[in-house]
């Protein structure tokens, strides 16, 4: 493999491994602020895909198809949380696998009530769609380098908003110390939805920025969902930076692994995951 | 994982007559039931075996496993590839061995996740099960999506299993049997351990349980379990495939413990039943002018699983309990 | 002088930059009791969950008999002959009082991976409730064997705490605040029981009561900021103007 298709496949890696960087970055943020785990976070994925083609027939502009699903996302993520999700912060692991499981086979036959089980395509932007070229002979689709340039700007803004705002520093104290956080005037509620919301609509996005190249289609969630767990697992649950790490490092092995050594490359990456298990059981990075 | 209030584990005389009378009901209905409806009685009695193994896991010891399908699949895969494309093999030799794969399959994947505690154990569980889906999914030399054929049913010898009441009570026999060996688990040293690693795994370290040990044992026993249960859907359906590891198939699982009640294997038995019943009965659903409602069963399924976890978080038997309201069924017996 | 049973020299642990305990050094003797007194804060609970093995030291060793401890799991503590009551209550709330000691007497028993151990029935092994009996005698709780412990008195919790520690038949004995919470007359029945452990364990007792203290202890160490600033006789510790200034001139 020559110095040009490790370029095209190490930029493949780092943009596979942003996009679950942008999923696992909210199933974390919402498991280690408010302890719930939510196996429906595959299905916003999905919604996000299913919303970019919807939105993007109606309103004739990719552009526009991403602002208002955004939007529409966070105003399901707020609803979702008031209404279901906020009675099982306190409640067992158990019961909220089942309640999120439960809400997938109701958000894939949501899916398929509003828009049918066809496979659909999302045309990539005309802005967007062209080559950039690397070499003589190959070049890298732009759209690509918009994806990562999206994911990296969100990553960037994340950080800034939990490191450097008052809302972030909010955030992070309601984390470490409910009680300690409300006697001092933080509304852990509106903290929480806040959270939730930011975490849906990150998913939502991803699934969104995909759709032209991942194509749209149903059950779509499930294969992402299981890597995102994968990546919260071996980076550490709560943490950003470890969600960071292991899905830029679950992107590497993914991608390589499936160029290098096809007939195992499924099983590479909970290969990785064992290993990291093995060495650290409660991942690389602690909260 | 907090540990949930008051499991039922001794059970009360009334749900004992009530499973009496369910077993000889059971031991009837070949007399009385079609041919169809004897071949889904059977099926929903390998799934209550299916059910109970993993009660053992979630219900007694409290590690939720989002991949027990994994050990499901594996025994009735093991049947797939013993038996000849020509000939049936004798039960004698491939349900061990199927089980004997199953339970080194749990150990070695137990090793690896049961030093993961809470949501960790949760996650791995499910990613481990993946990666053996995607073993055989991804494997055209192990049947691949396809999935195989197991052309004959295995050849016990002494009693025919290819005939189908002959079947049936055999898997009566397992599960009669399945249920009065946990049972016994329950009440043994092993079992009130297990259950005290549940209720306050730190104090059981405390005071001298190697508490890794004993959850890697329970893993396994659920696997091996589970694996009877793979191998004689793998028998009866003459098909093995990727889905009966998959993801689904290990939520499902878990539906049918919770929907019962969960930590005395009874209410695994009447989960698994009563899942099963509703999932017959949304798929049967007609359609209401223009609307299938049978083709979107999975939006009741998803909707009955909603209502279940928000108004009867301890299924069935719970509800029961409920409702007969009667004080102190406590855990633990004494002397 | 007595068999020294547990001995730990420069107990270290640090959290980030802190260190709750610093270079802490203990003796426990049979038919002694060790008392720990200090401020809130001072590490003592600390110092507890490192010689249990709750936590793993910074830096220092500790010995249980001949056996070195330090990087030993708490069950392995256990079997060595080490039990820990808890200043929290850690007991199973959903079990009864009874099933909560066998389960503690259990332990001594116990090998998972053994068949037998799946089929036999735990009720009747009679060795197993023999130690329970005993323990629940010595507690004083015989009279509430079938009450659910969750459901017990706060008083009856910290005797079952005690009884569950005892069931495990230890040689030294770690206790965390026994006496947290309770009334005179119980204060005064886990006094005597306490008495009544002495002769065949080691104590070390973490206790704020300071009457108790006075009453039970036969050394005295003062922890402060995670250091010991004296250790030795009561009457002496009293006297000591280092002690008074830190820690009991705010209450003697």
């Amino acid at each position: 493999m020559d110095l040009a298709n490790v370029l095209i496949q190490l930029l493949n890696s780092v943009q596979y491994g942003l996009l679950l960087f942008m999923l696992a970055a909210g199933l974390t943020l919402i498991f280690g602020i408010m302890g719930v785990v939510n196996l429906a976070h595959g299905s916003f994925y999905m919604l996000g895909a299913y919303l970019a083609y919807a939105l993007s027939s109606r309103l004739g502009s990719f552009a526009w198809a991403i602002v208002v699903g955004t939007a529409l996302s966070v105003v399901f993520g707020l609803a979702l949380e008031r209404l279901l999700f906020r009675r099982f912060y306190q409640r067992d692991h158990l019961d909220q696998v089942l309640l999120t499981f439960g809400l997938i086979y109701v958000f894939e036959e949501g899916r398929s009530l509003l828009w049918g089980d066809d496979v659909h395509g999302v045309a990539i932007p005309p802005l967007l769609d062209g080559s950039l070229p690397l070499t003589d002979t190959l070049s890298y689709p732009v759209y690509r380098l918009f994806m990562m340039g999206v994911c990296v700007a969100l990553a960037v803004g994340l950080y800034l908003l939990i490191g450097r705002t008052r809302l972030g520093m909010k955030i992070r104290a309601g984390a470490f110390n409910r009680e300690m956080a409300e006697s001092l005037g933080v509304n852990i509620r509106l903290i929480h939805a806040v959270v939730f919301a930011i975490g849906v609509a990150l998913a939502t996005l991803a699934g969104m920025i995909a759709a032209p190249v991942s194509s749209v289609y149903p059950n779509m969630g499930a294969p992402v969902l299981i890597m995102c767990f994968v990546v919260v697992v071996i980076g550490g649950i709560g943490s950003v930076r470890g969600a960071l790490i292991a899905a830029l490092l679950v992107g590497l092995v993914d991608t390589f692994g499936k160029v290098l050594l096809p007939q195992v490359a499924g099983m590479l990456v909970y290969v990785l995951m064992a290993a990291v298990l093995l060495w650290k059981p409660e991942g690389l990075f602690k909260s | 994982m907090s540990a949930p209030a008051t499991h039922l584990e001794a059970l009360p005389r009334s749900l004992q007559a009530l499973l009496a009378l369910g077993l000889i009901a059971l031991a009837l209905f070949p007399l009385v039931g079609s041919d169809f409806h004897q071949q889904m009685v059977t099926r929903m009695m390998i799934l209550a075996i299916f059910a109970m193994s993993l009660d053992l896991l979630q219900g007694v010891t409290g590690l939720v496993s989002l991949g027990h399908a994994a050990f499901f699949g594996i025994a009735g895969y093991a049947l797939a590839f013993l038996t000849p494309a020509d000939a049936p093999a004798s039960l004698w030799w491939t349900l061990p061995a199927a089980l004997l794969a199953s339970g080194a399959a749990a150990l070695v994947i137990g090793f690896l996740v049961v030093r993961t505690k809470g949501i960790y154990f949760i996650m791995a569980t499910m990613a481990f099960a993946q990666m053996v889906f995607y073993l055989f999914f991804d494997n055209r030399a192990l049947g691949g999506s396809d999935g195989l054929y197991i052309n004959f049913r295995p050849d016990a010898g002494l009693f025919d299993l290819e005939d189908k009441r002959v079947f049936y009570y055999f898997t009566l026999a397992c599960l009669a049997g399945v249920y009065a060996f946990l049972r016994r688990v329950l009440w043994s040293p092993f079992g009130r351990a297990l259950a005290g690693i549940r209720v306050n795994e730190h104090r059981m370290r405390a005071i001298g349980f190697g508490s890794f040990g004993h959850k890697l044992a329970a893993f396994t026993l659920a696997g091996t379990l589970a694996g009877l249960a793979g191998y004689l859907w793998g028998a009866q359906t003459g098909f093995v495939n990727p889905e009966l590891m998959g993801f689904h198939m290990s939520a499902h699982a878990i539906m049918m413990v919770i929907l019962g009640g969960m930590g005395n294997f009874a209410g695994a038995i009447v989960g698994a039943f009563a899942f099963e019943f509703m999932l017959e009965l949304f798929k049967d659903l007609p359609a209401f002018g223009g609307f299938d409602a049978g083709k979107h069963w999975q939006l009741w399924m998803g909707l009955f699983i909603v209502a279940v976890i928000c108004f009867a978080p301890r299924g069935l038997l719970g509800l029961l309990q409920r409702l007969a309201s009667r004080p102190g069924l406590r855990e633990g017996r004494d002397g | 002088m007595a068999d020294v049973l547990l001995s730990a020299r420069g107990l270290t642990k640090t959290f980030g930059g802190l260190a709750a305990v610093n270079g802490v050094s203990i003796d426990l003797w049979r038919d002694r009791i060790h008392a720990v007194i200090g401020p809130n804060g001072a590490g003592k609970s600390t110092l507890a969950n490192l010689l249990s093995g709750d936590l793993p030291p910074t830096a220092g060793t500790i010995t249980l008999g001949t056996h070195d401890i330090t990087r030993a799991s708490p069950e392995q503590i256990s079997r060595r002959g080490l039990g820990r009551s808890y200043q929290k209550t850690n007991i199973f709330p959903s079990f009864t009082v009874w099933e909560n000691v066998r389960l503690a007497a259990q332990s001594r028993a116990t090998l998972p991976w053994n068949p037998l151990r799946w089929l036999r029935r735990a009720a009747r092994d009679a060795a197993v409730n023999e130690r329970a009996e005993a323990a629940l005698e010595l507690a004083g709780l015989a009279g509430r064997r079938h009450a659910v412990a969750g459901a017990a008195s706060h008083g009856e919790q910290r005797q079952l705490e005690i009884a569950m520690t005892l069931a495990t038949d230890p040689r030294v004995l770690l206790l965390d605040e026994p006496l947290a919470g309770m009334g005179a007359a119980e204060a005064e029945r886990m006094v005597a029981l306490l008495l009544r452990l002495k002769p065949r364990h080691a104590m070390m007792l973490v206790e704020h009561d300071i009457d108790a203290i006075f009453a039970l202890a036969d050394h005295l160490t003062v922890m402060v900021n995670g250091a010991v600033i004296a250790s030795g006789e009561p009457a002496a510790i009293r006297a000591d103007a280092a002690v008074q200034a830190a820690y009991l001139g705010e209450n003697a």
